[in-house]
């Protein structure tokens, strides 16, 4: 069953043509790699399936319905997700408030005004969910920007997951952690394709897009130059559908020792 | 890994940050120049004069209000003084030089405010000025519109229910005083416990966050600004009501001195962290500043010179600690 697709997605800035027509699906529950040099679009792909950029021309359906028109707020609620290479945390407001940004829960105040944010209820979902990717954060209530790397991770990660997504998409979310962490992130993937959830993976890492993914897709020059079945492919082939010919051996050879 | 146990001072610092949205430094330095002022002038510690310092401080305290929130939305409003300038020339042109009811002279205040305000919004928004430049350059408009509607003299002749707001005094308090309490309540709530004030400050911290959690970045800016104008407006209403005339020139540099009581309260001035009750300490630590001078007979020049440094000197003092807190 297919969840997302896209069809001739094209997005320029200015003089710029980043995406030239892209194609892509992602069924429910399959975990797509999204692979390609630096500047090859795949942070503007994803951007402009979360709504932050408005494609130029081209369809995208999500849960058979064309969400072209949306806003990032309206087509979170159907269901997508992301989690942003930079985070995109508000560092100096608290772990709830960062899960439950735009989506906070209210209640009435003295049973009167209207519109008050239930902070107790927050909290509580906050340290469940946290408690559930079995993270410990040194406290619930300090600013965010006090944390690890490897914590702000946590959070911006429970915040994907809070609202039952249907599609998560990850840009890079193996960079900057320590090998541990990468272990850890890689079996999240793992569980959420489990509970059908489907995942768009954006990594660097080959070896961690290759062991985990159903499916990689190669962005060259702003096209969806490849469609590869993970089970069937393999790393020389990756590489060199990401660098396009060239001295593919040698390149294969040092993706393989890194 | 055991993370090293904070001192007591640094939990109840904490503390009272979270729980009360507010730095104890601030309350402590009240405390202080308070102390300080009451040994220095025998006229300092009486019910009047108290009094007297939420008088003066209600009119800078409006404005601070304002100011709290489009600083801590990560914005800047240079502009609150001419516009609350503009603001009270509007009303007093509506009420005597029109002849309207005072309702209508009311509305004109805050409305000519909200409308400043609102276009302060647009052109940060959609024009992509910096807000640095689009409220300094209303600055000077607010002020010439003011001067060239007035045609550079106070108006006077306000009606009594006008002149009521400023002057009048049910219980004893002093009307802008208890305008001023509600005011502050009111923000108070708005900017800590709703989801408008949330994002406010979300805005502040990190836009690109605000965006990609679906909230509408520039239309929030654009309601900030205008909430900013309109505070500003009442404001002029509360100073024109109070000296019963609309005056072209008030307001001049109220701005230096709302900015700094909202950076003294807390609010960071790159966004994301601000509190109204922080700013109400720091307003009510301008209002002693200011009553103390004047009482030990100091200029109103030094006054000026004395804002002007503690400005500098709070924003150093935060910076100083951001610094500190991010070096672990």
């Amino acid at each position: 069953m297919t969840l997302l697709s896209l069809h001739g997605i094209r997005k320029s800035f200015g003089a710029v043509d980043v995406l030239h027509g892209v194609d892509l699906s992602v069924a429910a529950g399959e975990v797509v790699g999204l692979v390609g040099d630096n500047g090859a679009g795949k942070s503007t792909l994803m951007k402009t399936i979360t709504g932050i950029y408005r494609a130029d021309s081209g369809s995208i359906e999500f849960d058979g319905k064309d969400i072209l028109a949306l806003d990032p707020g309206q087509r979170r609620q159907l269901g997508i997700e992301m989690i942003y290479q930079d985070l995109s945390l508000a560092k100096q407001q608290d772990v709830a408030s960062n899960i439950f940004l735009g989506r906070e829960p209210t209640k009435r105040l003295f049973g009167l005004f209207p519109g008050f944010v239930d902070k107790g209820e927050m909290d509580r979902q906050a340290a469940k969910m946290i408690e559930r990717l079995g993270a410990h954060l040194p406290s619930i209530n300090r600013s965010v920007g006090s944390f690890s790397g490897g914590q702000q991770q946590t959070v911006a990660i429970a915040r994907a997951l809070t609202f039952n997504p249907k599609l998560v998409i990850m840009d890079e979310p193996t960079a900057a952690l320590a090998v541990r962490e990468v272990q850890s992130v890689l079996d999240l993937i793992r569980r959420l394709k489990s509970e059908g959830i489907a995942v768009i993976l954006i990594s660097h890492r080959l070896n961690d897009v290759l062991s985990v993914t159903d499916r990689i897709v190669v962005l060259r020059h702003g096209r969806a130059d490849a469609d590869l079945v993970t089970a069937r492919t393999n790393m020389n082939e990756v590489v060199s559908r990401i660098v396009g010919g060239g001295d593919i051996a040698a390149a294969a050879a040092h993706e393989q020792r890194g | 890994m055991a993370s090293e146990q904070p001192g007591f001072w640094a939990r109840v610092q904490r503390a009272s940050v979270e729980r009360l949205h507010i730095r104890l430094e601030s309350l402590v330095v009240l405390l202080a120049l308070s102390t300080a002022m009451a040994l220095l002038s025998p006229y300092f510690l009486s019910l009047s004069n108290f009094l007297n310092i939420l008088l003066a401080t209600s009119t800078i305290g409006v404005l601070a209000i304002a100011a709290t929130f489009v600083i801590g939305s990560g914005g800047l409003d240079l502009s609150l003084g001419s516009v609350m300038g503009l603001a009270g020339v509007a009303g007093a042109f509506v009420a005597v030089n029109l002849g309207w009811p005072s309702v209508l002279a009311v509305i004109a205040c805050i409305l000519a405010g909200a409308i400043a305000g609102y276009i302060n919004g647009q052109l940060v928004t959609r024009a992509f000025v910096p807000a640095f430049i689009v409220t300094l350059g209303m600055l000077g408009l607010a002020r010439g519109l003011a001067l060239v509607i007035s045609q550079g003299r106070a108006i006077y002749g306000l009606p009594p229910e006008i002149v009521y707001i400023g002057q009048g005094r049910p219980f004893g308090i002093p009307m802008p005083v208890i305008i001023f309490v509600l005011t502050a309540i009111v923000a108070h709530a708005v900017l800590a416990y709703t989801r408008f004030g949330r994002h406010t400050l979300a805005l502040g911290d990190s836009e690109g966050a605000a965006r990609a959690a679906g909230i509408r970045v520039e239309h929030h800016r654009r309601i900030i600004y205008t909430l900013s104008g309109a505070l500003a407006g009442l404001a002029g209403l509360l100073f024109t009501a109070r000296v019963n005339a609309g005056d072209p020139t008030a307001g001049i540099n109220y701005e230096l001195t709302a900015i700094t009581a909202a950076i003294i309260g807390g609010t960071n001035l790159f966004g994301g962290r601000a509190s109204i009750l922080g700013t109400m300490i720091g307003a009510l630590i301008m209002g002693v500043l200011q009553n103390g001078l004047t009482l030990l007979a100091v200029q109103s020049y030094y006054q000026q010179m004395a804002i002007g440094a503690v400005l500098i000197l709070a924003v150093f003092i935060d910076q100083y600690q951001v610094r500190k807190e991010s070096r672990v």
